[in-house]
């Protein structure tokens, strides 16, 4: 045990679980979690990026709570340990958004609440926050929820510039007058099929380029 | 021709493996085999070869909507110089018509080939003749006046994620030109539904002489003024306004006659789609809840895209049912659920497309499970027949 006492808080072993996450091991992409928020809250960028932030402060901070407490945790109740934590944390979470970014949160609506069942949070607390230490536990929730992210925002940017023209907000098509020449948002790009698909594209370009990412 | 053979054969070995052109050897043969009946012998094994092969099954489908093409060219110019109120004799108008769909048939191949060429050069594909009809089923089944960028966008979706993500010609679940018409439905409604984008120049606004509606049957029976409706003779000829190719019950009828007699479309499916049809009309008409309800069932099958799905659509060999039986509860469904959305659905007037693209989804289920079902009952026969050569 006493080696691992003496691991630098920024090792390399450190620094992996905050960046496996983001490519090799997306919980988006190839774990293929957290899916249906995925799809809801895409629409445009400002909720996806708020969407995104409330995650990565739930999971991360749950993580360091249930690590801490892990060896406390009697085995037979712990799912039910890890969301009365959960819950604390989207309800904090949930309540800050209502204060401070009132549109935002309603746009949200039910998904902020939704985020207690978001299958990438718990994952991580039954996989990692319940075997590991809380500072790994928090780079690893940090790292999830910052690949979680990610997703979102590459979908929020083509779902919001192509079906409304606009970038977080601003008419980027507008301005550059493409509308004069006859061209029109996609409707069908609003809807939440086409998000699956976005999502299945991205997914589709992240395998052709790493070839061990490929189920046989 | 001899000449011509003579050249290919001189070109041939750039193009064969270690050659100059050996990348694009796929785009070699793909030419080779438009102009030449491929020469190709099997060297091992027994294998039987049918001279009807995609390339032939292509031609005749493409021969077949042929008829369809001619009359929606005539019905375009007719539809035109009837709305800015002009006489024009039937030349006249199909030359006009024809100059309009043309764009949209050149724009179709353009994007579509081209995607089918660079995806066979990527995979080392041979380029097949897969293409071929859905390129021109897909401005059959537009409006006249679609602008030709979102033609090229829907084409482009129909090939890379209706069929090249599955993995190229025959391995698609849904047909992809009725895919092309669904994303373009879904992504701009404005152009694809309502009175004006039927015929050429309504919705840009030209002098239109007052009393001509653009209206198709369908619209206004789902408004419920089925008193308005053209007449049965008028919407079987096709001198209405519609999509390009489907308004002429007649055409399709010559197209259904070659592809049944030369044996490329399935008579179980089109029978099936329109009995289908035939018994969801008749119980709406035994309902009569409302005026389009109490709408004679015969007049759903001239009226908007049902006899061209059924003959063009739901015939498709690859994402339609494979088994016989499948074939009549496939095309069944088709034609009960074409009528379901039409009249009791009120956000959509047209119910054929969705009704193919939904059954297109449960073709391999229903095959499925009709394999299975004929598994259980030779089963049952063997131990019948065991049993009583063991008694």
């Amino acid at each position: 045990m006493s080696d691992q006492e003496k691991e630098p808080m920024f090792s390399a072993k450190n620094f992996k679980f905050f960046t496996a996450p983001l490519a090799d091991n997306n919980p988006i992409t190839v774990q293929v979690l957290g899916i249906c928020s995925a799809l809801a809250v895409t629409v445009k960028l400002k909720p996806a990026i708020v969407m995104a932030l409330s995650v990565t402060i739930v999971v991360a901070v749950s993580n360091v709570v249930i690590a801490a407490m892990r060896k406390y945790i009697p085995d037979r109740i712990r799912i039910i340990v890890q969301l009365v934590v959960a819950a604390t944390m989207v309800i904090l979470v949930d309540q800050f958004l209502k204060a401070f970014v009132f549109d935002v949160s309603k746009q949200l609506s039910v998904f902020v609440g939704l985020i207690i069942t978001n299958c990438i949070l718990m994952g991580r607390l039954e996989a990692f926050a319940m075997a590991n230490k809380p500072w790994p536990s928090f780079i690893d929730g940090l790292g999830n929820g910052a690949g979680y992210g990610l997703i979102l925002v590459i979908v929020a940017f083509i779902r919001e510039l192509l079906g409304s023209g606009t970038i977080y907000g601003y008419p980027v098509i507008e301005k550059l007058g493409v509308y004069k020449a006859g061209y029109e948002n996609n409707g069908l790009i609003i809807l939440p099929p086409m998000a699956l698909i976005l999502v299945g594209l991205i997914i589709w370009v992240h395998r052709s380029r790493n070839n061990s990412l490929i189920e046989k | 021709m001899n000449s011509l053979r003579k050249k290919l054969d001189k070109l041939k070995p750039h193009f064969e493996e270690g050659g100059r052109f050996s990348k694009l050897r796929s785009v070699f043969e793909g030419f080779e085999s438009f102009m030449f009946v491929p020469n190709k012998v099997t060297l091992k094994g027994s294998h039987i070869r049918d001279s009807i092969d995609l390339k032939r099954t292509m031609t005749i489908v493409i021969i077949a909507l042929i008829p369809v093409l001619l009359f929606g060219s005539y019905n375009t110019g007719l539809q035109h110089f009837r709305s800015i109120g002009a006489e024009a004799g039937i030349l006249k108008a199909f030359w006009f018509g024809f100059l309009r769909i043309l764009p949209l048939i050149i724009v179709s191949y353009v994007v579509g080939l081209g995607i089918e060429f660079v995806a066979a050069q990527i995979r080392g594909h041979e380029i097949n003749e897969g293409y071929l009809v859905t390129g021109l089923l897909i401005p059959l089944i537009m409006p006249i006046d679609i602008p030709l960028w979102m033609l090229a966008i829907a084409v482009a979706f129909a090939v890379i994620l209706g069929k090249e993500v599955f993995g190229g010609t025959g391995m698609n679940i849904f047909n992809p030109a009725l895919l092309a018409r669904a994303f373009l439905f879904f992504s701009y409604p404005a152009w694809m539904t309502g009175d004006n984008v039927w015929t050429e120049g309504l919705t840009a606004g030209k002098n239109i002489i007052d009393g001509y509606s653009g209206a198709t049957p369908l619209s206004i029976s789902a408004a419920g003024e089925i008193t308005r409706l053209p007449s049965f003779l008028h919407m079987f000829i096709g001198t209405i306004p519609g999509s390009i190719g489907e308004t002429s019950t007649i055409a399709i009828l010559i197209g259904a006659v070659i592809l049944l007699v030369t044996g490329i479309g399935s008579w179980k499916i089109m029978v099936s789609v329109f009995a289908g049809g035939l018994g969801m009309g008749l119980l709406l008409n035994a309902v009569s809840a409302n005026s389009y309800m109490e709408l004679p069932f015969y007049y759903h099958f001239v009226m908007g895209g049902f006899a061209f799905g059924a003959v063009f659509m739901a015939t498709d060999p690859v994402t339609g049912s494979q088994t016989e039986t499948g074939k009549w509860i496939y095309g069944f469904l088709i034609g009960v659920l074409s009528i379901f959305f039409r009249v009791l659905n009120p956000a959509y007037p047209e119910g054929v497309m969705l009704a193919i693209l939904l059954m297109n989804l449960f073709a391999p289920l229903i095959d499925y499970f009709v394999v299975q079902s004929s598994i259980k009952r030779r089963l049952k026969r063997a131990k019948i027949a065991t049993n009583n050569f063991t008694k």
